[in-house]
């Protein structure tokens, strides 16, 4: 996982509520047992009709956007599955960072997890920067140290738990963190209640 | 004198392995870790590149469900993707050392109806699996929750999980719940109610009489659908009708065990006075067969109601959302949900997949057939639940009637193998989710209890199931 300290770049809006995951991704694309690749699918049936022909008028297939780094969308983005996919398939297609007024919690951890950074904003702030971001020349900044977003005429601040904005400023392997507390795990282990089930 | 405690305290500080203080995440230990095809080949080949064992393979079950066909198994699985994801599983096993229920297996099926059925899933556990629908199991009184698979990676190699504390909701369910409205009606009430994202940041805890009268399978219903809400998690507490499910089955704890369980079991419930960060009151008897119109689980209505006008949604995204819903599912404003005619019925699913929902929906079937216009499936939640329908003769009268009888799976409820819904058609599903795509692409999904589906699967539209003989 790449440390992350600021993003900067341009903006893609998609100001539509409840983004699920099968939106971000669908089934179909979830065959594949690699970890890279997924970026083409990204919406993807908001990008292709049904015969697989280019909708240009989709926000990810304007050339204008083609730069953009940040996703700012709706409430509740990333609702629904669990699949990792989601926030692969994002990330693939070369965004850092989602912001939206809030997300679904599975989704919220699978983007810390993988070191694509959700900024939650409140509903007016995303308004905002979505009518900023609808001129494809304003850049946002967000500063993850800092947690302000910035862009033309606009500035504000956002909350991360501080465990999740230190492992994404750092890059850290969540597992290794946890392998530090080996011990307390076996101390745990050789407490449990004898009648709980095993295979 | 300890403070009262709500059940989900109760089990998450009985599996704190290192307490973060708050300004990091409690590290919790992980009792289950149910695994399928789609979610961990990453976490695995990760957990391989980084040279990381499996730490508890005893604690680790892996099934087949997602990519799996439901006919033709014979002649193996045409789909070569879903080959792969199927074969690597069965190779990330066998490595590792983890129980798998294969195609062959007779156990195979959706992961979160083997886990009940095995016994495996008790209360008090702590249960995860790269799947949202994971929080069915909280119907034992478990703390289940799906995850993603970074986090399954990091179960298998540590078999814990570091989580932050989310909030808890009561939703307190009493009354009578009307005859043909079903543990279905009561959550899909529930998501209406509270908005899918009114359960983000909590763990719900189902209670009151309503709840407290329902079978395992119908509690399983409720707990399932808490991912629709946005819930972390949802439980019900444990009770006689919980132990009795439990009692004798495969991996449940047996003579001296059984008792130390059971009395574990019976500390669980949240202590009376405990307290809820927020609490939620639905009156049972008031509430009706619900049906889906739009594209998220909340927009729905009794089936005495109509499609609503967007104009009427005051926020702007529900307003726009709602329009974008009814252009998608080809549907006016007005029409009574009566008049909404099917293609397809969908009966299945880690939702409505049980043996009880199956019978139910035989009862119902019974000397009857469908619709000339509709074709209809059943894709039992288990070889075990097919098992057990065919020996109670379920399997004829879905057949009679006109219903395919298909191989175990979660099928048309997600469409990654050949079960899918084509462009324009219309499904009456017993599934959880109508998002768009979901079943197929640009297929219609309407989310219904499998008495509201089997009705209108012999109609060919919605009809009041309450009203219906």
């Amino acid at each position: 996982m790449e440390p992350i300290s600021v993003i900067a770049g341009q903006m893609a809006p998609l100001p539509r509520a409840n983004v699920d995951t099968d939106a971000i991704i669908p089934k179909q694309f979830l065959k594949r047992v690699e970890r890279s690749g997924f970026g083409p699918f990204l919406f993807y049936e908001w990008s292709y009709d049904e015969e697989g022909e280019l909708i240009e008028g989709f926000i990810l297939n304007q050339p204008a956007y083609a730069a953009a780094t940040v996703l700012v969308s709706g409430p509740n983005f990333g609702s629904g599955s669990s699949r990792e996919h989601a926030p692969w398939s994002i990330e693939d297609r070369g965004f850092k960072a989602v912001i939206a007024p809030s997300f679904a919690d599975i989704f919220y951890n699978n983007c810390i997890n993988i070191g694509l950074l959700p900024v939650v904003l409140t509903d007016d702030e995303v308004a905002q920067l979505t009518d900023i971001a609808n001129d494809p020349d304003n850049l946002v900044s967000i500063d993850l140290a800092a947690q302000t977003v910035r862009s033309i005429g606009f500035d504000a601040t956002f909350e991360i738990a501080p465990f999740a904005k230190h492992r994404l400023a750092e890059g850290l392997d969540n597992i290794a963190l946890t392998l530090e507390h080996a011990t307390a795990i076996d101390t745990y282990e050789a407490t449990r209640a004898a009648f709980k089930p095993s295979l | 004198m300890t403070a009262p405690r709500t059940m989900y305290e109760k089990i998450w500080a009985d599996h704190v392995v290192r307490d973060g203080g708050g300004s990091e995440p409690d590290l919790l230990y992980i009792d289950l870790h149910l695994v399928h095809e789609v979610t961990s080949p990453q976490a695995f080949e990760s957990l391989d590149l980084t040279n990381r064992k499996v730490r508890r393979p005893d604690l680790t079950l892996a099934t087949v469900d997602h990519g799996v066909p439901t006919e033709g198994r014979a002649l193996g699985i045409k789909d070569p993707l879903s080959k792969k994801q199927i074969d690597t599983l069965v190779a990330n096993c066998a490595n590792h050392n983890i129980e798998l229920y294969d195609i062959s297996d007779i156990r195979q099926g959706i992961v979160h109806v083997i886990g009940p059925e095995q016994g495996i899933t008790q209360p008090g556990m702590t249960i995860v699996c790269g799947d949202s629908h994971t929080s069915t199991h909280g119907a034992f009184g478990a703390l289940a929750f799906g995850i993603g698979t970074s986090e399954v990676e990091h179960v298998l190699a540590t078999q814990s999980l570091p989580q932050s504390r989310p909030q808890s909701m009561a939703v307190n369910v009493n009354g009578e719940l009307p005859a043909g409205v079903t543990a279905k009606d009561i959550i899909l009430g529930i998501i209406n109610h509270i908005g899918v994202a009114g359960g983000t940041g909590y763990v719900i805890e189902y209670r009151g009489t309503a709840i407290e009268a329902l079978s395992m399978a119908g509690r399983m219903t409720i707990c399932n659908m808490s991912i629709e809400a946005g819930a972390r998690a949802g439980m019900i507490a444990p009770d006689k009708t919980t132990f009795d499910y439990l009692k004798d089955r495969n991996f449940a704890p047996t003579d001296k065990a059984w008792d130390d369980a059971v009395a574990y079991w019976k500390s669980l419930p949240s202590d009376p006075g405990a307290e809820f960060d927020v609490e939620i009151d639905i009156d049972a008897a008031a509430l009706a067969p619900y049906v889906s119109w739009g594209t998220n689980p909340a927009q729905t209505v009794p089936i005495t109601g109509a499609v609503p006008d967007p104009g009427e949604f005051e926020n702007a995204l529900e307003r726009d959302a709602a329009e974008r819903a009814l252009a998608y599912m080809d549907l006016e404003a007005g029409t009574p949900m009566t008049e909404i005619f099917v293609d397809r019925i969908f009966f299945g699913s880690c939702t409505n997949g049980r043996i009880e929902d199956l019978r139910v929906g035989a009862k119902l079937l019974e000397g009857k057939t469908i619709h000339p216009n509709v074709h209809a499936m059943v894709v039992p939640g288990s070889g075990l639940v097919k098992l057990q329908a065919e020996e109670e003769g379920l399997d004829i009268i879905f057949k009679n009637a006109g219903f395919e009888w298909r191989e175990p799976g979660c099928s048309m409820c997600l469409g990654m193998n050949p079960d899918i819904l084509m462009p324009g058609e219309r499904c009456a599903s017993t599934s959880n989710r109508n998002f768009e795509g979901r079943q197929g692409r640009n297929g219609r999904t309407h989310l219904v209890s499998p008495e509201m589906a089997v009705a209108a699967a012999v109609e060919g539209h919605f009809v009041d199931v309450r009203e219906w003989k």
